[in-house]
C-alpha cells in the first residue's frame, strides 16, 4: 500500500533524517516502491556532494589501522542469488515452523538468548516503537547466525506486546518477491506481521501483537507480500514464554 | 590473495559523475571486492578526506570521528561486492555508509552526552587541519555552492541541519519553528533541485 506521504520520505530518507521507526516503515514502502528507490540514489548522488568543501585528511595511524584491519575481514561473496524454489501451497507451516525450530537447535547454528541491555543512561523524551523495545526492561533476544554469514536477531517485549526484527547483511529477497514476517499464535495459526524492509541491514517493528507469540517465522513471499505463508521458512525463531 | 590485473581503466558507470579527483573509484571498488588490497589503498587515499571530513563535521568530537571513518572503510572493504553501479556511484554509495555511520553514532546515547563537550574544541580545532586539495575539488565545490545558492534559505538549513546536524526531519521541522510534516517536504525539494543544477544521478 502506498500513500503520498510515503513518498515524501524519500529527501528525509536519503540524508539519514527519519528516526528508526520511520526509516523501519519507509524501507517496507521501499521494498515495493521503484521509484521511490529511484528518488533516493538520486538524491543520494546530490547528498554526497554536500560535504565536498569540508575535506580533511585523517592521521596517517588511521590508514595503517584500516589497511591492517582488512586483513581480518574477509569481503562479502557477491549477492548471486537464485529465485527460490516456491513449493506448492504451504499449509502445515505450524509443524513445520515446529520441525525448523528443532533443526536449528540441534545445529546449534548460532541460536542465543541474551539479557536485556542497560547502560544506566536516561531514555530521550520520545522513543520510537522500536527503541521502546529494545530498552523495555523485559526485552529478551533471540539471535540466529545463517551460513552465509548474515544475521538475524529478534527482540520481543511480552509487557509491550511487540517484537522487532534486527538483520545484518541479509541477501535481497528474489526479484519480484519479499520477505514475509509471521508470528504464531499459541494455537499454531500463522499471522501476517509485515514485509521486511528491502536492505541488508535493517530493524523493523513486527506489525500486530507479539505477547503470546511462540515464534517468529520468515518465508519468501510474492511482491506485496500473502495472507498465510505460501513457503516453507527460511528461518524460524522460537520464543520463549 | 593476488591483486587482479588487467582492470579496464576508466569506464565511465552509467550516471556516475567523476567521484573525486577523476579517479575511478567503481573499478578500485570491484578489485576491491576480488581482495585486491593495493585497490582498495588506492581506494582510501582518494576518499578517506571526504569520509573523515563527512565524520568530523557530523560528530565533531575528533577521536569518535576516527573510529566513524576507521568503520566506515572496513565496512566498504566487507561490503564492496555489494555496490551496484547501476544505481549510482561509488563515491555516493560509499558517502551514504559514511553518513549512516556517523548519523548513528550522534543518535547513540552515549555519543549524546560527549558530544556537546566536544563540540567547542572540534569548532575550534577543525579548520586548521583542512586540507584544501586540488583545483579540481575547489571547481567541484564551487558548483555545489552555487547550486546551494539556488536554493531557498528554508531549503537549504532544512538539508543542513538534518546532513550535518544529523536531525530527525521532525527535529528539523522544531528548529526552524516549520509546521510538523513541512521539513521533510523542504528537504525533498531541496534535494531534488540540488540535483538537477548539478546534474547527478539521472
Ligand atoms: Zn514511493
Amino acid at each position: 500500500m502506498t500513500t503520498d506521504h510515503d513518498h515524501a520520505l524519500s529527501g528525509a530518507y536519503a540524508v539519514d533524517a527519519l528516526d528508526a521507526d520511520e526509516r523501519a516503515r519507509f524501507e517496507t514502502h521501499l521494498s515495493q516502491c521503484a521509484d521511490c528507490r529511484a528518488e533516493v540514489d538520486s538524491l543520494r548522488e546530490a547528498a554526497a556532494l554536500l560535504g565536498i568543501a569540508d575535506e580533511v585528511g585523517p592521521p596517517p595511524a588511521l590508514r595503517d589501522d584500516v589497511l591492517a584491519g582488512i586483513e581480518r575481514i574477509r569481503p562479502l561473496p557477491p549477492l548471486t542469488r537464485e529465485p527460490a524454489t516456491v513449493t506448492p501451497l504451504f499449509r502445515r507451516l505450524p509443524t513445520l515452523l515446529a520441525a525448523a525450530a528443532a533443526v536449528v537447535l540441534l545445529l546449534g547454528v548460532g541460536l542465543a538468548v541474551l539479557r536485556p541491555w542497560s547502560d544506566g543512561t536516561e531514555p530521550p523524551p520520545q522513543l520510537s516503537a522500536a527503541e521502546q523495545i529494545l530498552r523495555a526492561g523485559d526485552a529478551t533476544h533471540v539471535e540466529k547466525a545463517f551460513p552465509d554469514g548474515s544475521q538475524a536477531t529478534i527482540v520481543l517485549s511480552r509487557s509491550q506486546g511487540k517484537a522487532l526484527i534486527r538483520t545484518k547483511d541479509m541477501a535481497p529477497a528474489p526479484d519480484g518477491k519479499v520477505y514475509e514476517l509471521w508470528l504464531q499464535t499459541p494455537a499454531g495459526k500463522m499471522i501476517p506481521a509485515g514485509l521486511m524492509p528491502d536492505e541488508s541491514d535493517t530493524t523493523y517493528v513486527l506489525d500486530g501483537d507479539a505477547a503470546e507469540a511462540t515464534g517468529v517465522g520468515i518465508t519468501v513471499e510474492p511482491d506485496g507480500g500473502s495472507e498465510q505463508p505460501t513457503t516453507q521458512p527460511i528461518a524460524v525463531f522460537p520464543l520463549e514464554s | 590473495m593476488d591483486p587482479v590485473p588487467g582492470e579496464p581503466a576508466g569506464v565511465p558507470h552509467a550516471g556516475a559523475p567523476a567521484g573525486g579527483h577523476g579517479t575511478d573509484l567503481g573499478a578500485l571498488l570491484n578489485r576491491a571486492a576480488r581482495g585486491d588490497k593495493a585497490a582498495f589503498a588506492e581506494l582510501y587515499d582518494a576518499t578517506a578526506p571526504r569520509v573523515h571530513g563527512l565524520a568530523l563535521r557530523v560528530v565533531r568530537d575528533p577521536a569518535q570521528a576516527e573510529e566513524v571513518t576507521q568503520e566506515v572503510f572496513l565496512e566498504v572493504w566487507r561490503q564492496a561486492s555489494r555496490y551496484d553501479a547501476a544505481r549510482g556511484s561509488a563515491l555516493a554509495w560509499m558517502m551514504t555508509i559514511a553518513h549512516r555511520k556517523a548519523v548513528d553514532r550522534v543518535r547513540s546515547a552515549e555519543a549524546t552526552t560527549r558530544r556537546d563537550l566536544a563540540y567547542e574544541q572540534a569548532n575550534q580545532s577543525v579548520e586548521h587541519d583542512v586540507t584544501a586539495d586540488a583545483a579540481h575539488a575547489s571547481l567541484e565545490a564551487h558548483r555545489v555552492r552555487a547550486a546551494l545558492a539556488q536554493l531557498t534559505d528554508v531549503q537549504r538549513e532544512a538539508i543542513e541541519l538534518a546532513y550535518f546536524g544529523g536531525y530527525t526531519h521532525t527535529e528539523v521541522a522544531a528548529l526552524l519553528d516549520l509546521p510538523v510534516g513541512t521539513a521533510k517536504t523542504r528537504i525533498r525539494d531541496g534535494l531534488i533541485r540540488l540535483r538537477d543544477t548539478i546534474g547527478v544521478g539521472r
